[in-house]
């Protein structure tokens, strides 16, 4: 049988309203005549058939819906700033103050935008870490995980590549140091910088190309592996975490009981970005000037600041190699080691507790917890 | 293996005969190296000349002392030519002698002028030297002996941050001043004023210091008739507004210093309306009649700006207070600069004494504060709104959140 289109269901449904009542009302008529077009029924009938496991690590598997929600959020407000962001080195400064001071709604638009970009990527994090530690990227969602972490890479480029927008100092310095990061990277470090600034320096390319990047590369690299992630997951179903007894597992329908523990979840991350809007809304800052020196204490966002430590904090030669290069080789290798998990975790492939993943997993959660806490802790580093 | 070792071998030797063969080319400097031994007295200029620009343009002991610094013994060193310590009666001359020859000093520096031993004699401290004055000021005094630095590193004695400690060493000393019946407070008075404030405060090298009003080498204080135009080096605008008043004619005729009659010297306060009639520091009352008309109109205009004073900074304060919401407020922000540039106007246009003008320019800053009061309420209910939002929506998804979750659960219940 078809998933979807099933003439005979739809027939049925007709049969029934007219068996039911002579004369449908409009409304229903009008919803057997989408019905028929659609055949939504099909896509009913699985929804209702949809089950997720319940046991007692289940809080973890809300982080993933949490992750789609906030995204819907971006793509919304993303949109909406759209229609008054120019990106121009000129204008782009001026259209930010105009968005947050004269359009209507719009210094909420911009902070909710703001706001939820930061929430999205700590909530990737979490997902990430509570699907490592729970072993869920076991075969055969080994796909399912690997689109992940790319979604993690695409998130944090949409971060970077945003930040630079507003065409504010603090992030124009960030950028700078970001991109001189970049090209560090041994082999194609250079060309890469030159081809991300579109030039040797930060310019008007540069925002030109960050723009295209945040608003058509980025956007559909991230609906073609969220589609695929989503795709998994509707084939696959939600992980059932190792080691859990199989009476304490009990499945529940997706629909209507899991998704609205999805939606109280929901309500109370909007409620808490609505808050988080009104009293601190993102900052404009002060307009980039090139030509300026570099203000002290210029970080990137956080959530690269792990890495922006580590690079402070490592001398500037290792074993006669540059300190920076090799860091940056060991990021790269560590990303790849951590990506391909699923094929080196052979216990896991097994359904067995694997402790020294977990304590891979942990030692990786205390590495980037702590040289955050540094970042901020220790500035003048 | 014997071969290796053999080359290594010959290779350090190299090295060393070629590094002893550069530190046998170096110039050297007996003097310095003796001097660097003795006691702190005969050590520290040695010690000082490091550093010292001569030094950097490889002048040594012997430019200013004589003798031969390469000589290794004392007798070969201290030859005929050798002076020892110049007199303080030589020491411009001596200082001139390469200072004011154009042919040396292009070698060196060729921005640098040439005129200073001219300018010298012209000063006060000049004059007093040519007459066979030894304790007025004199090169070295200004610039040190041994370790002279350019004007433009903060070490420099003749640093802007370092010029009043400078001048003061010798003007803030009341038993050497006596002698030239000069006063001895002049150091502690700059240091209390407006322009020590921007220079030390705000740290802006471009406030004046003791060399700003009185010259670098023709140093010589500004008479009656110069004070205004010292002053309008930097203050243009407040001098030429007092040159088309009814003042300068009167000042003029009287005698009076222009600036200094109401700003003072030295002691330079920030500029006040509190100068003006019946305020806290009346200048007027110098020279005005309580009693008369136009001591009564320069009140009047202190009590409008005392409100208007009052009203921008109510202003200000409600901007700051907005801002801390959260508000994007910049074009209020601007607005209000731009009614503090009109009130400053207003101000300065007391040099002028044109009350229609002073009147004028109140009111354009009136006018901006009233729009500004508009942006400010404004601004205001948006603030409220958002809160009020903030309220309505949270309370919403909270009480959603709590819906849903009553449904869940009555839901989880009813399953098996």
């Amino acid at each position: 049988m078809k998933p979807w289109g099933n003439q005979n269901l739809l027939r049925n449904n007709k049969q029934e309203t007219s068996e039911l009542s002579l004369r449908p009302k409009k409304g229903q008529k009008f919803l057997l005549y989408l019905a028929e077009r659609f055949s939504w029924q099909a896509i009913v009938d699985l929804a209702k058939k949809k089950t997720v496991p319940e046991h007692p690590y289940s809080f973890w598997t809300y982080f993933g819906g949490l992750c789609l929600f906030l995204f819907v959020i971006q793509v919304i407000t993303g949109l909406l700033l759209l229609l008054y962001y120019v990106p121009s080195i000129d204008r782009a400064h001026e259209s930010i103050i105009y968005i947050m001071g004269q359009v209507k709604f719009g210094w909420l638009i911009r902070s909710v935008h703001s706001w939820t970009a930061n929430i999205l990527i700590g909530v990737i994090f979490v997902h990430m870490f509570s699907t490592f530690l729970l072993k869920a990227y076991r075969p055969p969602r080994e796909i399912t995980w690997i689109t992940g972490f790319f979604l993690l890479l695409i998130f944090m480029a949409f971060g970077f590549s945003g930040y630079l927008l507003p065409w504010n100092e603090l992030s124009f310095f960030a950028t700078r140091v970001g991109t001189d990061i970049l090209g560090q990277i041994p082999l194609i470090g250079r060309a890469l910088k030159s081809f991300v600034l579109g030039g040797q320096e930060i310019s008007g390319a540069t925002l030109s190309r960050f723009y295209w990047f945040h608003i058509a590369v980025l956007p559909c690299l991230a609906f073609l592996f969220l589609g695929i992630h989503l795709y998994l997951i509707q084939v696959q179903g939600i992980s059932r975490p190792i080691g859990v007894k199989p009476e304490k597992i009990r499945e529940i329908p997706f629909f209507p009981d899991f998704f609205l523990r999805d939606a109280v979840i929901w309500s109370l991350v909007l409620a808490l970005i609505g808050v988080l809007c009104v009293f601190f809304p993102w900052e404009i800052g002060k307009k980039a000037d090139p030509f300026a020196p570099t203000p002290l204490g210029i970080r990137p966002e956080w959530y690269f600041t792990f890495m922006f430590t580590t690079l402070k904090l490592v001398p500037s030669h290792i074993l006669g190699l540059e300190g920076e290069k090799i860091i940056l080789l060991i990021f790269a290798l560590g990303g790849l080691f951590w990506m391909l998990v699923p094929f080196w975790d052979r216990k896991a492939y097994r359904d067995q507790n694997n402790p020294v993943t977990t304590a891979i997993g942990v030692a990786v959660i205390l590495y980037i917890s702590i040289m955050t806490l540094i970042t901020y802790l220790f500035p003048r580093l | 293996m014997k071969r290796n070792l053999n080359q290594t071998l010959g290779l350090i030797l190299c090295f060393f005969i070629s590094i002893n063969w550069l530190f046998s080319q170096t110039k050297k400097n007996t003097c310095l190296d003796c001097h660097l031994q003795l006691e702190e007295k005969l050590a520290s200029p040695a010690q000082a000349f490091k550093i010292d620009i001569h030094a950097n343009y490889g002048f040594d002991c012997s430019a200013c002392h004589g003798g031969n610094s390469e000589k290794e013994e004392l007798e070969e060193a201290k030859d005929k030519s050798f002076k020892g310590i110049p007199s303080r009666q030589d020491i411009p001359k001596l200082c001139a002698s390469c200072h004011s020859d154009p042919n040396i000093m292009r070698r060196y520096n060729p921005n640098i002028r040439v005129d200073q031993f001219d300018l010298y004699l012209t000063s006060h401290h000049g004059r007093a030297w040519t007459k066979g004055d030894t304790k007025v000021a004199l090169c070295t005094d200004c610039h040190g002996a041994h370790g002279i630095q350019s004007a433009s590193m903060p070490q420099s004695l003749t640093f802007a941050w370092n010029i009043a400690a400078t001048c003061g060493r010798c003007h803030s000393d009341n038993n050497l001043m006596k002698n030239y019946g000069l006063p001895g407070q002049q150091e502690e008075d700059f240091r209390a004023s407006v322009h020590a404030q921007a220079l030390y405060e705000k740290k802006d090298l471009s406030a004046p210091t003791c060399n700003d009003c009185h010259g670098n080498h023709g140093a010589t204080p500004p008479e009656v008739a110069s004070v205004a135009n010292v002053c309008r080096q930097c203050h243009p605008s407040p001098a030429s507004l007092f040159s088309r008043s009814p003042h300068k004619a009167a000042f003029d005729e009287a005698g009076i210093a222009e600036c200094q009659a109401c700003h003072g010297h030295h002691r330079i306060e920030p500029p006040d309306y509190e100068l003006l009639p019946k305020g806290k520091k009346d200048v007027c009352l110098q020279c005005h009649n309580e009693n008369s008309r136009s001591y009564e109109e320069g009140s009047n205009l202190r009590e409008k700006f005392m409100a208007l004073d009052a009203q921008l900074e109510k202003v200000s304060f409600k901007i700051e207070k907005i801002a801390q919401q959260g508000i994007e407020i910049s074009e209020a922000r601007f607005l209000s600069q731009q009614a503090q540039s009109e009130f400053l106007e207003a101000r300065n246009l007391i040099h002028s004494l044109s009350l229609a003008e002073i009147e004028k320019k109140i009111k354009e800053s009136q006018a901006i504060i009233e729009k500004l009061s508009t942006l400010i309420t404004e601004a205001e209910r948006e603030a409220r709104l958002r809160k009020t939002g903030l309220i309505v929506a949270t309370l919403f998804l909270f009480l959603l959140a709590l819906a849903l979750w009553l449904k869940a659960r009555q839901l989880r219940r009813k399953r098996p």
